[in-house]
Parts: structure tokens; C-alpha cells; sequence
């Protein structure tokens, strides 16, 4: 079992603005299973999120459908599919000029 | 079951009764025997090495709808590369969530699940979680919850309601166990503040 370390981001402007310089995004999507109360827990959790940010992205995924969560390389986003994989959360990675 | 709270010091706390941790217990090794029948038993694994380095895996998506959605695609928009990130990638999530349920079962039996009094009554159950257990029992309930409910094809919220509503009794009993390990889940987020 891994336990990543959380990872401290510098607050971005936006979101879009991280999209756009960043190739690949990480893409957590709405599902009917997932407590609220635990896909923020993992927001903050895993990614490190400030409670604030963490809430905002939950309820982003639960009103839209669908979030960016994170952006950045390839390989990281890899990374951390697969961690929301692990957490039982539905995610997917794709290249952010995509979205 | 008295839900999680967390200890002045120490880790969380909850208690179930034999039969509400027999349940739970039984669930968590259905999802054991279901990624073991797709990805095999990792301690049998003659190339521990391999394993690890997550090569030789399976590349195709499960067809049983449950695993489908324990092990999903990684890229929403491209089979291919699905299918090779897959390859590298499954079994380890896959040996990643037969641990957790097995820390989950642990737990239980370390709590009393299957042991009696003197007057042969089944024990309560209750079990403390260190911060290593809590993060295996989060990912393990989510599991089974997951589970379930692909099982009784919750795919929109609406469903949520409509099985719970089911007049099929099998489907209603399936539906109780389901808000009833989401309550679980609620205490034991709620309990790590």
C-alpha cells in the first residue's frame, strides 16, 4: 500500500492558467457512490489541498460532473490516477489543451 | 454499532456487533476473491520482482462490471493507451486493495470477531485503527460500497433511491447493507476531523 506524502502547491491563479501550462491534467468524475465528505477528505489528504480548495474541487465534481483536480507531467498524473484509483475514486488523465 | 470516534490519543474507535462485523468481514473477502480470481494471489507469484515492476499484467479491461469499476481505465479518452498503462499498472492496484481488505479483516478479528463469551455468545466487536488501518479501511469500505453498488446497478443518484424503494426484498437487503457501510464511512471520516 502506498501513502504518498502530501504535496504542497503554490496557490495557482486559476485553474485555467495551470491548464495552460501544464500538458496533462488529472480528471476525478462524478459518481453516485463516493461520500462528499470523503472525495474532500482525499483532496486534502492526498494532494494537500487547504480544506477551502479541497470543498471547491468536491463540489465541482459533484455539480459539473467533473473536475481538474491537478496538471502537470504525464508521469505525475499517472501517478496520481492511479492513487484515486487506489482511494476508489473515478479518475482519468488526459492532455489539458483536451479538456 | 457505536460509530468512530477518535481516542484523546491514539487512533479511532468503533463497535460493531458479531453480526454487523461478520457482514462487513464477509464483503471485504468478496472483493479479495474477485481481484485474486482476475490477478492471482501475489504471494504466489513465483517473480516478486515482475509483480512489483508491474510487467505481464492484463492490458484488456475486466468484464465483470464490478472489477471494471475497482480497476478502471486510466485515460478516459484513449483505449490504447488504457490498455498499456494497464499492463503496468493493474496489478499492483490490484494487490493494493486485496492488502487493504485484508487489514480491514484484521482489524475485525483483532477486535473479537469470531470469539464468544463463556456463555458462547458471540463477542462484540470493537476495533482501534492507527493511522495505517484508517487509510486501508477508507479505501476497503469504498471498495465494497463500490461493489454493491454496481451490483444493484446504482449508476445516478436517483438510483440510490429507487433500490431502496425496491420491493424486491433481496434488493432491499442488499440496499440496507449499503447505507448502512456508508454510515460507516461518514463516522469514520467525520472521527479524523
Amino acid at each position: 500500500m502506498t501513502t504518498p506524502a502530501p504535496v504542497e502547491l503554490d496557490e495557482p491563479a486559476s485553474d485555467l492558467d495551470l491548464a495552460l501550462e501544464d500538458p496533462w491534467v488529472t480528471i476525478v468524475w462524478n459518481d453516485p457512490v463516493n461520500l462528499m465528505s470523503y472525495v474532500a477528505y482525499v483532496f486534502r489528504n492526498y494532494f494537500g489541498y487547504t480544506e477551502e480548495k479541497a470543498t471547491e474541487l468536491m463540489l465541482a465534481v459533484h455539480h459539473e460532473g467533473r473536475a481538474v483536480v491537478s496538471s502537470g507531467s504525464r508521469e505525475q498524473m499517472e501517478r496520481h490516477v492511479q492513487a484515486m484509483h487506489e482511494y476508489g475514486l473515478w479518475a482519468t488523465l488526459q492532455r489539458s489543451d483536451s479538456v | 454499532m457505536r460509530p468512530f470516534k477518535r481516542r484523546r490519543r491514539g487512533g479511532v474507535v468503533a463497535t460493531f456487533e458479531p453480526e454487523e462485523a461478520h457482514v462487513l468481514a464477509n464483503l471485504a473477502s468478496q472483493v479479495v476473491e474477485l481481484l485474486r480470481d482476475r490477478n492471482g494471489d501475489p504471494e504466489a507469484d513465483p517473480d516478486p520482482l515482475a509483480l512489483q515492476l508491474g510487467m505481464g499484467g492484463p492490458s484488456l479491461p475486466p468484464e465483470d462490471p464490478v472489477l471494471r469499476r475497482l480497476l478502471p481505465d486510466a485515460y478516459g479518452d484513449d483505449a490504447e493507451e488504457s490498455a498499456e498503462f494497464r499492463r503496468f499498472t493493474e496489478r499492483s492496484l490490484s494487490s493494493a486493495k486485496v492488502a487493504n481488505a485484508e487489514t480491514l479483516i484484521r482489524s475485525l478479528e483483532a477486535g473479537g470477531l469470531g470469539q464468544s463469551d463463556d456463555a458462547g455468545d458471540d463477542l462484540v466487536v470493537e476495533v482501534e485503527l492507527g493511522d495505517v488501518e484508517v487509510q486501508a479501511w477508507l479505501r476497503s469500505l469504498t471498495d465494497i460500497r463500490l461493489s454493491i453498488a454496481v451490483r444493484l446497478g446504482i449508476d445516478t443518484d436517483d438510483d440510490v433511491l429507487a433500490v431502496a424503494e425496491s420491493e424486491d426484498p433481496a434488493v432491499q437487503a442488499m440496499s440496507d447493507v449499503y447505507d448502512w457501510l456508508g454510515y460507516v464511512q461518514e463516522t469514520l471520516v467525520g472521527s479524523l476531523g
